[in-house]
């Protein structure tokens, strides 16, 4: 069984980084068509540089996943606060109504978003992707820092309280340190919904305002040169150095 | 040094009420138990003394001041949780500094405190620990200094023993007890176990359904409980029900059994509660409170014996009694009892 286990294991590596690993490694191959042998060249990353179509939706990107992560978390824990901490009327239904649009397709959500946004003159462009990303993540970050709120128990904040402290107080001294790993996850987790987000982007993308998978997939069908495996390249080395950060600080559980 | 007195509170969740007419006084100094089953609302009491939870109506005052309107962080009560309730993310020593803390006591002279509160608890060399490196009772001293620390007005303590195992709850409560006298805390001590309610508490008051139904110094209630749910909840008891007739109860089978305690008019009926280790059992010559039982059970447990008997119409019996030389009765055999009188308390049902 162990053996099968690691035979899996290795598969499951391969599968997900071998594709990675060689669309790394093309950035920095000089030929324009992908052709072997491979013959080191960084012209690619050079061309990048003046490639504003790319730079531009690359830096649109990352700005609209940290605008996603930072509301959608802020938004999404206060949410799961309520939802763990309070009662009131229709708690269950809120709870229950934000688990679909986790399963919905994102063409669906997307298509509803589009029509939605059109009628209401919200139309397209960075407000609308905002808006959607936000609203598309927000569930996640409800699921995660909920399930941090159950192992932070409620007589905690009550034992600061006979203390001396004020609810507030207890909030800020207890609850959301122990908390803070789970905040930090979910905004992890925004962030990368956010950023791999194509379908619903390139509904509510408008010309003057696009994301860097959709600017990718656009230039897919216009014939592309290598620099979009630069742009890669430097976003998932951005990514992966932010949950490697992560999982290094924030063990949850673990004293400070 | 404070009493706590709770005057005429009544409080229901939505329209399910959880306590009524709730009168009692803490005084200054004692040690109560709140005693009662699951859903008899001696936590929500507690609460409510602590201030998590407002009356609906009625008054609690610590000491001489109204705090019905006041939220628990005013109140300077001391508190102690179930499951401990130490903040997970912070040393021992900052955990009891926290409530020096919010009173503005810091540097040397909480450092002071602290030291002092931890060594009360004999836990000195603990400060830099974390919470999760120390077993359950040294969690529990922990708690129990973090509380102490503040100088607290009245000492609260919501089933604070009940995760212990048993070794360590009695080594707890003689902790408990030692630091209460020393300091001679007004404490009020939540508890669904009677052994532990008499063996801590100066007062016990037993709650059920949202009501006190006696309270009491323990042996006042233990020897004179006043209804049946008094006699049960604290302790064991049979129970033997007839009718009132010259100044005795008789039961069905026309057996008079004597009181000596006042009874309800002749004709009326009446429960007596006998306690099982009040019960001889061998016949006295020209005693009264004599019945004839036949033997169930025999449970031996060392230092007791008890006895499940059963009387000819049907009643069951207990009977306790002290292992004196290591002979048992048999099961099957038939004995006859003997009480005194003054064993035989009228209960209310």
């Amino acid at each position: 069984m162990t053996r099968l286990g690691q035979i899996f294991l290795g598969m499951i590596l391969i599968f997900l980084y071998t594709p990675i690993l060689v669309l790394m490694a093309m950035g920095f191959n000089e030929s324009e068509l992908y052709e072997l042998p491979f013959r080191f060249s960084t012209r690619w990353y050079s061309a990048l540089a003046s490639n504003t179509e790319l730079l531009t939706s690359g830096f649109n990107s990352i700005v609209l996943a940290v605008t996603t992560a930072v509301v959608a978390t802020t938004i999404g824990t206060l949410a799961a606060l309520a939802l763990s901490r309070r009662s009131f009327r229709g708690r269950s239904l809120l709870q229950l109504l934000l688990l679909p649009p986790i399963a919905i397709p994102w063409l669906i959500t997307g298509t509803a978003m589009l029509i939605f946004f059109f009628w209401t003159g919200i139309g397209r462009g960075m407000h609308a992707l905002i808006i959607g990303h936000v609203a598309l993540a927000v569930p996640y970050v409800v699921l995660v820092v909920g399930t941090g709120m159950k192992s932070v128990r409620a007589d905690l904040e009550e034992a600061a309280m006979s203390l001396g402290s004020t609810p507030i107080h207890a909030f800020f001294a207890i609850t959301l340190p122990l908390l803070f790993p789970s905040i930090l996850g979910a905004a992890l987790f925004a962030f990368a919904v956010s950023l791999d987000q194509f379908v619903i982007s390139y509904f509510l993308s408008s010309p003057g305002y696009t994301t860097l998978p959709v600017q990718i997939y656009s230039a897919i069908r216009k014939g592309f040169t290598p620099e979009i495996n630069a742009i890669s390249t430097l976003l998932l080395l951005g990514s992966m150095t932010a949950i490697l950060i992560f999982a290094r600080f924030a063990k949850p559980g673990a004293p400070k | 040094m404070t009493t706590v007195s709770v005057q005429n509170v009544a409080k229901s969740f939505g329209t399910m009420p959880v306590l009524r007419d709730i009168d009692s006084v803490f005084p200054q100094g004692t040690f109560t138990s709140l005693l009662g089953p699951s859903g008899s609302g001696k936590t929500t009491l507690l609460r409510i003394i602590a201030g998590f939870v407002a009356p609906d109506q009625g008054e609690v005052t610590i000491g001489d001041k109204d705090v019905t309107g006041i939220p628990v962080w005013g109140r300077n009560i001391g508190m102690m949780f179930q499951s401990y309730a130490l903040f997970p993310h912070m040393t021992v020593a900052r955990n009891v500094a926290f409530g020096l803390e919010r009173r503005g006591i810091k540097g040397a002279e909480a450092a002071k405190a602290v030291a002092e509160a931890l060594d009360m608890v004999h836990l000195s060399d603990f400060g830099d620990r974390m919470p999760k490196n120390l077993s359950g009772g040294q969690q529990q001293r922990v708690a129990l200094a973090r509380a102490m620390v503040i100088k607290p007005s009245v000492l609260l303590l919501d089933e604070p023993l009940s995760a212990l195992d048993r070794r360590l709850r009695q080594e707890m409560q003689v902790e408990l007890l030692r630091i209460q006298r020393q300091t001679g805390l007004t404490t009020i001590f939540v508890t669904h176990d009677q052994e532990e309610a008499l063996t801590l508490s100066d007062r016990i008051a037993i709650l059920d359904k949202g009501r006190i139904v006696q309270s009491g110094a323990p042996e006042d209630i233990y020897e004179n409980p006043q209804t049946r749910f008094a006699a049960e909840f604290l302790g064991d008891s049979n129970f033997l029900t007839g009718t009132v007739e010259s100044g005795g109860v008789r039961l069905p089978d026309s057996t008079l059994i004597q009181t000596t305690a006042p009874l309800p008019a002749n004709g009326q009926k009446a429960t007596l509660a006998i306690r099982p280790e009040k019960i001889s059992p061998t016949p006295l010559e020209g005693a009264t409170n004599q019945i004839a039982a036949k033997i169930l059970t025999v449970i031996y447990a060392g230092p007791a014996l008890s006895y499940l008997l059963q009387t000819p119409d049907g009643t069951r019996l207990k009977l306790f009694q002290a292992n004196r030389d290591g002979t048992l009765l048999r099961e099957g055999d038939t004995i006859t009892l003997h009480w005194s009188p003054a064993h035989s308390i009228p209960v209310q049902d």
